[in-house]
């Protein structure tokens, strides 16, 4: 039994975030030293640094703002950026939340924007409380997933443990999200199999070709020696190990960066931007990926990782799953989860994979994962180009409407 | 247990742990001795596998045969290829490398 934050357009959030959203690079310090001197840890910190406009920038923000997790916004403008703040701000009004709005230029300054933004937290933080207490189901929650930090043991342990994770969500009604279709190179094939339509295979096998040809243009490779002395032979090996992740569900959909799945199962987000490459790296580090995952609804992210990773996330819980048992050790007071037990003998994958599964519901249910109770709070938005998803990529979206 | 079956239709298994030459692999129930010593991470044939069959990993096509190899040989670079046409990646990582 889940109890949940209720929301105005029927989801549920896990927690109850007051989000302090700079509009600019320029806006950034005033934002953060609200956050700091606020000092709670449902109190965050999320922006976008650019001042030239973008569409994706402004769908991703609106669907971060909107998101379940989010009980009220404050705004903080210097003035003079590009980013649509009174539809940002109308947004986040319409769905029922407290939002305030504070303009550099026009408070007076750093010392008093502070001050006046303390003020605005407070007020919004006092409504955001009386956000309705709710029961939530296993059917009304989006979990995502993410690899940073791979290495040779990523794809035996960590990786297909969160897919056994993922295939119980699934099957128990939850929606599921995976993702870096430029780590899906070579598993087009046996990924378009398990699509619900073979338009919608078509579509996936569509995607990994646009990141094949995005990356290569922007001149990165995906298979380094280090891979090889792992014991990977190939690319789509190495795919394969990140693309385990997803598990053996049906693929359900194709979405794109702050579009909602239309209803539960499987869905893979497109991460790679249309047309011609521009803006740089489809992202630019793992973060930039976890956050779109939230903007697609996600209320908590499993995230693999070999190397060791220590990062978390605003808005959404992130639990760290470590795939080597020696990073497991080194970082022991990093990870949630230690799938590396099973290259020690100690776990078996299923085993894994259920601790993965009853870990994420315990988090749902309020628990706090090791980076959000360490504070990691990462929160990276850049400028990207998309076009909106085709019909084929979301056959049931019909149904569900 | 030293390697793992990571999907019912593999035709490999995974080194779990460090296996030296000679050191007992457990293959469907049969143990046979390792031909030379295998790495963590490493793949080893589950049956008999000859040149131009599929290697299947994760239950996945992960590559081809390019000569033959029986149960508990090393799978790698020396005797299977990619299938997917991976020269733009290594041409464009050299190039990313060198910068």
């Amino acid at each position: 039994m889940i109890t949940a934050w209720g929301r105005q357009d029927g989801r549920k959030g896990i927690r109850n975030v007051v989000a302090v959203c700079y509009l600019v690079e320029c806006a950034h310090h005033v934002a953060r030293r609200i956050v700091d001197k606020a000092d709670d840890p449902d109190v965050q910190l999320i922006g976008f640094p650019g001042c030239y406009p973008n569409s994706y920038a402004d769908k991703v923000l609106r669907a971060i703002a909107t998101h379940p997790n989010v009980g009220g916004i404050v705004l903080v403008s210097l003035g003079c950026e590009s980013f649509n703040r009174e539809g940002l701000a109308t947004a986040v009004a319409d769905s029922g939340r407290p939002v305030e709005t504070l303009v550099i230029q026009e408070v007076g300054g750093t010392a008093a924007t502070i001050a006046a933004g303390l003020e605005a937290v407070a007020r919004v933080k006092a409504e955001a409380d009386r956000a309705p207490r709710v029961a939530m189901g296993v059917d009304e929650l989006i979990v995502g997933t993410i690899c940073g930090g791979s290495d040779g043991t990523s794809g035996i342990t960590a990786n297909p443990a969160v897919g056994r994770a993922f295939d119980r969500l699934v099957a128990e009604g939850a929606t599921c999200i995976f993702e870096e279709t430029g780590e899906l190179v070579g598993c087009e094939g046996v990924m378009a199999t398990r699509a619900i339509t073979p338009e919608l295979g078509q579509a996936l096998r569509d995607s990994v070709a646009k990141a094949e040809r995005y990356y290569s243009i922007l001149g990165f490779g995906s298979f380094a020696p280090g891979n090889a002395e792992g014991g990977l032979t190939t690319q789509e090996e190495k795919s394969m190990g990140a693309y385990s992740k997803s598990g053996s569900s049906p693929i359900s959909g194709i979405v794109k960066p702050g579009d909602l799945p239309p209803s539960p199962g499987l869905y893979m987000l497109d991460v790679v931007p249309d047309g011609e490459p521009r803006y740089g790296f489809p992202n630019i580090s793992d973060n930039a990926e976890i956050v779109e995952l939230i903007a697609c609804g996600c209320h908590v992210v499993l995230f693999t990782t070999g190397r060791g990773s220590v990062v978390g996330s605003a808005i959404s819980p992130v639990i760290k799953i470590c795939a080597n048992p020696e990073t497991a050790r080194r970082l022991a007071a990093d990870m949630d989860v230690n799938a590396g037990r099973i290259l020690d003998g100690e776990a078996t994958l299923d085993a894994v994979g259920d601790e993965i599964h009853d870990l994420t519901l315990a988090v749902v249910a309020g628990k706090r994962s090791i980076s959000e109770a360490l504070g990691h709070q990462e929160f990276i938005l850049t400028y990207k180009t998309f076009e909106p998803v085709g019909p084929a990529c979301l056959p049931t979206r019909n149904f569900a409407a | 247990m030293n390697a793992l079956l990571l999907h019912p239709h593999d035709n490999v298994l995974v080194a779990i742990r460090a296996i030296a030459a000679g050191d007992p692999i457990v293959i469907d129930g049969i143990a046979c001795p390792a031909p030379v010593a295998i790495g963590v991470g490493h793949k080893i044939a589950r049956r008999a596998l000859a040149p131009g069959d599929t290697v299947v990993k994760y239950g996945a096509p992960i590559g081809s045969m390019t000569v033959s190899a029986a149960p508990g040989d090393h799978i790698h670079l020396h005797n299977m290829k990619s299938d997917y046409i991976a020269s733009h990646l290594r041409d464009t990582l050299e190039r990313s490398t060198e910068s």
